[in-house]
C-alpha cells in the first residue's frame, strides 16, 4: 500500500524531532532533574542553528550552533537546581518562558528566510543501498535523510550507554538514589551537570531539525508545543531510550494524521484531529499510573536536589 | 581555606526580602547589556518602562487591565499549588471558562445586563473548575502526574477554540476572516473610572482567599492536606472532598477570569483571551509565596512589567519579547537567590591539635 | 598486633547550625579488634563516624591512618583508606539487583563485565560467610540479606575497617547471632570493626574495647572484661541509672478492645492482616513485636478507622467500629500516636507551629467556618510545662525540634484528648534514655487510670519489662502471645520469625 508506506515514512520524519527531545530530557531525569523547559531549549537550538546555518551555509556549524544553544540552556537549569538547589519545576517552566523569548527576539530578523540550499542539499533523503530494499521496512525506514538515521543511531548508543555501561549504570543509581551513589564516591555533581548539558544540547539538535529540515522558514513558533509532549514521551516511554523511538514515532504519525485524513475524504475538522497527540498523551500516561508497575517507575528521586550534609 | 554550605535554621523575614530585592535588582542590571549591546541606554529605557507603566492615567488604566486577570489566576494557582496539586493547566481553564461564558453571550445576548453578565460569571467558574475536574479526577484515582495531563489539557483548550472559530461559532458577518462574532454590549463589563470592573472582582477576591486560606477549616485542612495525605486522614479531613473542592476553586478562579477577559477585554471569544496569562500566573503564584497579598502585588510589578514592555516597543523599536525574556530572567534570579536564603556560607576553620 | 593504632581520631569538633554534635572527639581503633562506640540517641556516634566515612568535614581536629594524617572531603577518600561504613539506613538502589549495585562506582572496564566481578564477589563470600544472590532486586530482599550485601559492597571495595551503625536495630535476636558470627571471622581476619549501639548487652557480648559519648564528648575507653552494663549505663547517663522499667498493677476483667478475624488488603489487594484475633483489657499494656513491615502499620490503621477492612470485626466497648471514620472513632476515644522512620511522626505536620499542629485534633468540632485557635494556644503551653518540651516558642516550626520533642509534642497532643485505649508505635525511637523512661512513666500513668495501650516496639527488653502481655506478628498473623513477665528474647525473637509455637494462649 503505497499511501500507507509514505505516511510511514513521514510518520518518522516528523517524530525525529520528538526523538531527539524525548531522548535528551530521558537523559536529564536519569540523572533526578525534572527539566520542564525542554520547549525553551528546543526553540534555542532552533533559532541559533537557523541563525549559524544562514551565515555560514555550513551544516555542521549549524549543528554544533544548535547543540551549544540547546546546552546554554541547559547549563542554565542545571546551575540553578544543581549548585543553587533552586525548585525544578519552577526553574524549568522559567526556562521554557526563557527559551521562547529568545528564539522570538532573535528570529525577529529571521521571519521568511528559508534555510541555505546548503543545509537542505545535505539533508536529502539519502536511500541505504540493500537494506532500503527490504520489502516494506525498507522504503519506510531507510530512505529518509541523515538527520533521522542519526536519531536512529543515537537512540541505540544511549541505550547501550544506561544499560551496558558501568557509567551507565552510576549515572542511574544517581536518580534513584543519590545517598547511595555518593557513598559509592561517584561524583554526583559532575554527572549531572554533564548529563543535563548532552541533554540540553539534543534537545537543541531536535529544534534545528524543526527550523532547517522540516519545515525548513523560520516561523515564530516554530516548536509549537513538541517540547511539552517529549516531557509526555519520556514517561511513555518508561525512561528507556528504545522505547522512546517507538514513541517518537507514534506521535509522529498522531501530528501528521490530521492532514492525511482530509486528503483520505474523512471530513472531520482538522482542528479536531490536530486535538489528537494531546489526548493520546493524555490517555497514555493514564494506562501508565494505572499499571504502576515498580520496572516501569520513575527514578526514585526524581525532582529533589540532593544535599550531602541533610540531616 | 574552603569555603563551604551548610542549611540555615531560620531566616528573618527582613533578610528574606532584602535578598530577593537585591535579586531582581541585579536581574534588571545583568539586562542592562542586552541594551547596551543595542547602543541603548538600559537608564532611559527602565525610566520609559516606568512611565509606560505608571506615567499617565491611560497607562495606569493599562496596567491594572493587565494586572486584574494575572492576580485572579494567580490566586486560583496558588491554591492548588498549596495543595501540592501542580495545576499548570491555568491557560486552559481560563480559555474553558471564556467559552463557556461566551455561549451565553452569543445566545443570550439581549438578556437584561447584569442578569447576563451574573451569568456569564457563573457559567465562566463552572466552565474553568470542571476542565481542572478531570485532571483531578485521574490524580485521585490513578495517580497520574498532573503536571502533565493540565499541560495537555491547555493545547485541547485551544484547539477547540480555534475549532469554533472555523466551524461551529463562525461570524457570518466577518467576511472570509475565522473569527466569532463580538458579543453585544449586554454581554460586556461596566466600566467603573473607565476600567472594566474586573479590578473590583479583583480586590474581593484576594480578601476573600486571603481569610479563606488562613482562617478558615477549609483553608486550613488545604495546607495540612498538602503536607502530608496521611496527617489529613488521621485528623479526619476527607480528603477526596477537600481535594475536588480546592481544585474546582482553583479552575473556578481562572475560569472567572476567562469570562472577564472576554466580556472586558476582547469583547469576544478568540483563542489568544488569555494573552499567555495561564502561564505567567504560576510563576506570579510561586514568587508571590502563595500567599495572597504577596501575589497581589507581585501581580502588579509583573503588569507593569509587560506594559512598560510594549511601551518601548512602540518608543524604542524593541521587540515585545524582550519583556518576556526580562520576566524569565527576574525569575532565574530569584531562583537563585533562594538558595542564599536556604543556606549560608561558612568558612572552614584550621585544624586545631 | 602492631603498636600503631590503626585508626587514631583526635580533637574531632563538628557543629550544626546552633548544636555541637562532636565536641573534642578522640578515639583509638586497632586492627583485629572490635570496638563499640556507645551512647545514648543524640550522643554523637553517627556524626562521628559520619565524618570518619567521608560524609560530613570535621570542623576541628584530625585523622590519622596508622600514624599519617590523612584529610577526607568526600566518602570517595574514606573508601581509598579502606574504611567502610553500613549505615542504619541502606544505601542501596532499590531496583537494582546485588550485582549491580556492588559494580556503582567501580571501575569494571567501560563495558561491564559481569564475570569477573561475580569471581570475586564469590571469593570474597567464602572469606567471610557472606551469602548473597547475584541476581535478587534488592527490594525483593529481606533485611538481612540487605546487610550482607552492603558488608559484602564494602568489603568488595578493600575494606579492612569496618563502620556498623546499629545494625540491630530492626533484627530479631538470630538475626543479631548470625551478624555476630560475621564480625568474628572479620576480626580473625586482621580487619578492625567500630560497632555503634545504644544496646548495652550486646556490646558487652560482642566487643573487645568500648568508648562511650556522652552528649558530643568523649567520656572514657574501657576494656570488655574491666566493665559491665549498670556501669556503662551510668557512663552514658551521667548518673546512676536504674535500668529497670516498673511494672504497675490494675486489676480488671473488661475489654476495652476486641478485634475478631480482621481481614486488611492492601493497595494491590495483597492480605496483610490475615484475620488477627486478640483483645486488649482496661487497664492494660498490650505489647506488640514483629519485624518490620509484618502489619503493624495496617493494624494501626484499622483501627483508627484510617485503614478501610476487608472483614472481621473490632469491638470498642463493645462496638463495632469498622467502616466508620477516622473522626468518629477518635471521638470514641481510640487515640494513636505512631512514629514512623522519618521520625517527624503521622499526625504531624512538619512546616506548622506547635499551635497549628495541636489544632489537627479538635478544629472540626468547632463550630462555623472559622478557626479559633485560643483553645489550642493553651493546651501548648500545658503540654510543653508538663513534658518537659524544649522549643524556642509555640509559634516555631516544629520540624526544627529535636526528634525528642517532636515526639512529646505528638504524645502530649493524644493524651490531651484523654483517650481510652492508646495505640502508641516506636514511642521511643531515636529518644534518649531520660526521656524513654519520661515516657514509660507516661504510659504507666495511663495503665493506672485503665486506659488499654497498645505498644508497638523494638526494644525486645522493654516490651518483657513494660507490657503485661507480648504479642507477636508476623506476616500478617499472630504466631502467639506470651507473658510479659516470664518470656524470654529469644522466645519473642522465634515467633517474630514464624515459629508459631503451641504455648497456650496468654
Amino acid at each position: 500500500m503505497n499511501g500507507m508506506t509514505t505516511f510511514l515514512a513521514a510518520a518518522i520524519v516528523a517524530g525525529t524531532p520528538l526523538l531527539f527531545a524525548t531522548l535528551g530530557e530521558i537523559l536529564i531525569e536519569r540523572v533526578g532533574n525534572l527539566n520542564l523547559g525542554v520547549e525553551g531549549m528546543m526553540l534555542m537550538g532552533a533559532v541559533i542553528g537557523f541563525l549559524v546555518g544562514l551565515n555560514t551555509g555550513n551544516v555542521f556549524a549549524a549543528l554544533i550552533g544548535a547543540m551549544a544553544a540547546g546546552a546554554f540552556g541547559g547549563l542554565i537549569f542545571a546551575f540553578l537546581t544543581i549548585s543553587l538547589r533552586a525548585n525544578q519545576v519552577v526553574t524549568g517552566l522559567a526556562l521554557a518562558t526563557f527559551g521562547s523569548g529568545f528564539s522570538t527576539l532573535v528570529g525577529k530578523q529571521l521571519i521568511g528566510q528559508t534555510a541555505p540550499a546548503a543545509v537542505k542539499s545535505f539533508f536529502k533523503p539519502y536511500s541505504i543501498p540493500l537494506i532500503s530494499d527490504i520489502p516494506v521496512i525498507g522504503p519506510i525506514f531507510f530512505k529518509q535523510d541523515a538527520f533521522v538515521y542519526l536519531g536512529y543511531i543515537l537512540a541505540v548508543v544511549i541505550g547501550l550507554y544506561l544499560y551496558n555501561t558501568s557509567k551507565g549504570l552510576n549515572l542511574r543509581s544517581i536518580g534513584e538514589n543519590p545517598g547511595c551513589a555518593d557513598a559509592a564516591s561517584i561524583n554526583i555533581t559532575l554527572y549531572k551537570y554533564i548529563h543535563i548539558l548532552m541533554g540540553g544540547a539534543l534537545c537543541g539538535l531536535g529544534g534545528a531539525y524543526l527550523s532547517l529540515v522540516y519545515i525548513p522558514n523560520w516561523q515564530e513558533n516554530v516548536v509549537a508545543g513538541r517540547g511539552w509532549i517529549a516531557i509526555a514521551l519520556v514517561i511513555f516511554s518508561a525512561w528507556n531510550p528504545y522505547k522512546a523511538i517507538l514513541g517518537a514515532f507514534l506521535f509522529g504519525g498522531l501530528d501528521i494524521i490530521g492532514f492525511r485524513l482530509q486528503g483520505a475524504g474523512i471530513h472531520i475538522s482538522q482542528y479536531l484531529v490536530d486535538m489528537l497527540p494531546y489526548l493520546v498523551t493524555i490517555a497514555i500516561l493514564v494506562i501508565v499510573s494505572m499499571k504502576k508497575s515498580k520496572r516501569n517507575a520513575p527514578p526514585k528521586n526524581l525532582g529533589t536536589p540532593y544535599f550531602r550534609e541533610d540531616r | 581555606m574552603m569555603i563551604r554550605f551548610i542549611k540555615r535554621d531560620e531566616i528573618s523575614k527582613k533578610k528574606d526580602i532584602t535578598i530577593k530585592i537585591t535579586s531582581v535588582i541585579l536581574a534588571l542590571f545583568t539586562f542592562s547589556i542586552v541594551f547596551m549591546l543595542m547602543d541603548k541606554n538600559p537608564l532611559d529605557i527602565y525610566a520609559s518602562m516606568l512611565k509606560g507603566a505608571f506615567g499617565s492615567a491611560y497607562s495606569i488604566r493599562e496596567t491594572i487591565k493587565l494586572a486584574i486577570p494575572l492576580c485572579i489566576a494567580a490566586l486560583g494557582v496558588a491554591v492548588a499549588f498549596k495543595m501540592h496539586f501542580w495545576n499548570i493547566g491555568a491557560e486552559g481553564q481560563i480559555l474553558m471558562g471564556a467559552f463557556a461564558a461566551s455561549i451565553f453571550a452569543l445566545k443570550f445576548g439581549t438578556m437584561s445586563r447584569p442578569v447576563l453578565l451574573l451569568i456569564m460569571m457563573v457559567a465562566g467558574i463552572i466552565g474553568g473548575s470542571l476542565w481542572a475536574l478531570i485532571p483531578a479526577v485521574f490524580k485521585a484515582k490513578w495517580g497520574t502526574n498532573e503536571t502533565i495531563v493540565t499541560l495537555m489539557m491547555n493545547y485541547i483548550a485551544i484547539k477547540w477554540i480555534i475549532f469554533l472559530q472555523h466551524g461551529p461559532l463562525k461570524d457570518p458577518n466577518a467576511k472570509g476572516f475565522a473569527k466569532i462574532a463580538n458579543f453585544t454590549n449586554n454581554a460586556i463589563l461596566p466600566e467603573i473610572f473607565k476600567v472594566h470592573i474586573g479590578w473590583i472582582i479583583a480586590i474581593v477576591l484576594v480578601i476573600f482567599i486571603f481569610i479563606f486560606m488562613n482562617y478558615t477549616k477549609r483553608g486550613y485542612e488545604i495546607s495540612v492536606l498538602g503536607e502530608s495525605e496521611k496527617t489529613a486522614l488521621y485528623s479526619g479531613v476527607n480528603i477526596k472532598k477537600t481535594i475536588i473542592i480546592s481544585i474546582l476553586l482553583s479552575g473556578g478562579l481562572c475560569g472567572l477570569v476567562g469570562m472577564i477577559q472576554a466580556s472586558g477585554i476582547s469583547n469576544t471569544l478568540v483563542e489568544g483571551v488569555s494573552g499567555g496569562v495561564g502561564y505567567t500566573a504560576i510563576i506570579v503564584a510561586w514568587l508571590g509565596y502563595l500567599s495572597a497579598p504577596v501575589i497581589f502585588i507581585v501581580s502588579i510589578l509583573f503588569a507593569a512589567l509587560q506594559q512598560g514592555g510594549s511601551f518601548i516597543q512602540t518608543s524604542y523599536g524593541i521587540p515585545a519579547a524582550t519583556a518576556l525574556i526580562l520576566q524569565a530572567m527576574i525569575l532565574f534570579f530569584v531562583l537563585g537567590s533562594e538558595f542564599f536564603i536556604k543556606f549560608k556560607i561558612v568558612k572552614k576553620v584550621g585544624d586545631a591539635k | 598486633m602492631s603498636t600503631v593504632p590503626h585508626i587514631s581520631m583526635k580533637g574531632i569538633t563538628k557543629i550544626f547550625g546552633k548544636v555541637v554534635a562532636n565536641n573534642n572527639i578522640n578515639l583509638e581503633i586497632n586492627s583485629g579488634e572490635i570496638h563499640a562506640l556507645l551512647g545514648e540517641n543524640g550522643a554523637g556516634k553517627s556524626t562521628l563516624m559520619n565524618i570518619l566515612s567521608g560524609i560530613y568535614i570535621p570542623d576541628r581536629g584530625s585523622i590519622f591512618i596508622s600514624g599519617k594524617e590523612v584529610k577526607f572531603s568526600a566518602p570517595k577518600d574514606a573508601i581509598n583508606a579502606k574504611i567502610g561504613m553500613i549505615h542504619q539506613h541502606f544505601k542501596l538502589v532499590e531496583v537494582m539487583t546485588s550485582l549491580e549495585n556492588i559494580m556503582l562506582g567501580q571501575k569494571t572496564g567501560f563495558i561491564i563485565n559481569k564475570n569477573k566481578v561475580i569471581k570475586e564477589i564469590t571469593e570474597l563470600s567464602n572469606i567471610y560467610g557472606l551469602e548473597v544472590d547475584v541476581n535478587k532486586r534488592v527490594y525483593d530482599m529481606s533485611v538481612g540479606e540487605k546487610q550482607i550485601l552492603e558488608i559484602l559492597k564494602v568489603i568488595y571495595r578493600g575494606a579492612k575497617i569496618l563502620v556498623l551503625d546499629e545494625p540491630t536495630t530492626v533484627f530479631t535476636p538470630q538475626e543479631t547471632k548470625k551478624l555476630f558470627k560475621i564480625m568474628n571471622k572479620m576480626k580473625e581476619q586482621g580487619c578492625a570493626i567500630i560497632f555503634i549501639s545504644h544496646k548495652m548487652d550486646e556490646v558487652m557480648e560482642i566487643s573487645d574495647k568500648i568508648t562511650v559519648l556522652r552528649k558530643g564528648e568523649t567520656i572514657t575507653t574501657l576494656n570488655k572484661k574491666d566493665t559491665n552494663p549498670e556501669k556503662l549505663a551510668e557512663l552514658m547517663v551521667g548518673h546512676p541509672v536504674d535500668l529497670s522499667i516498673k511494672r504497675v498493677e490494675f486489676e480488671s476483667s473488661e475489654n476495652i478492645l476486641e478485634v475478631k478475624n480482621l481481614r486488611v488488603l492492601d493497595e494491590e489487594g495483597i492480605e496483610r492482616l490475615k484475620g488477627l484475633s486478640f483483645t486488649v483489657k482496661e487497664g492494660e499494656i498490650l505489647g506488640m513485636a514483629g519485624i518490620v513491615n509484618s502489619g503493624q502499620k495496617e493494624l494501626c490503621e484499622a483501627l483508627v478507622g484510617m485503614q478501610p477492612v476487608k472483614s472481621g470485626e473490632i469491638n470498642f466497648q463493645g462496638e463495632n467500629v469498622v467502616g466508620k471514620n477516622t473522626r468518629e472513632i477518635i471521638k470514641k476515644g481510640i487515640s494513636m500516636s505512631f512514629i514512623p522512620e522519618d521520625r517527624l511522626g503521622m499526625g504531624l505536620v512538619g512546616s506548622m507551629d506547635m499551635v497549628d499542629n495541636l489544632m489537627l485534633k479538635e478544629y472540626h468540632s468547632q463550630k462555623g467556618f472559622f478557626i479559633d485557635k485560643k483553645p489550642a494556644i493553651n493546651t501548648a503551653k500545658e503540654i510543653i510545662k508538663k513534658l518537659e518540651i524544649k522549643t524556642p516558642g509555640i509559634y516555631y516550626p516544629i520540624k526544627n525540634l529535636s526528634g525528642g520533642n517532636i515526639q512529646k509534642i505528638l504524645l502530649g497532643r493524644e493524651l490531651a484528648a484523654n483517650p481510652k485505649l492508646l495505640i502508641m508505635a516506636y514511642p521511643v525511637r531515636g529518644l534518649d534514655i531520660n526521656t524513654c523512661y519520661t515516657i514509660y512513666d507516661l504510659i504507666n500513668e495511663q495503665k493506672a487510670k485503665g486506659v488499654g495501650v497498645i505498644f508497638i516496639a523494638e526494644d525486645l527488653d522493654v516490651l518483657i519489662q513494660l507490657c503485661d502481655r507480648v504479642m507477636v506478628i508476623c506476616n500478617g498473623e499472630i504466631t502467639g502471645t506470651l507473658q510479659g513477665a516470664q518470656t524470654t528474647k529469644e522466645e519473642i525473637g522465634l515467633l517474630m520469625t514464624g515459629h508459631k509455637n503451641e504455648l497456650k494462649e496468654a
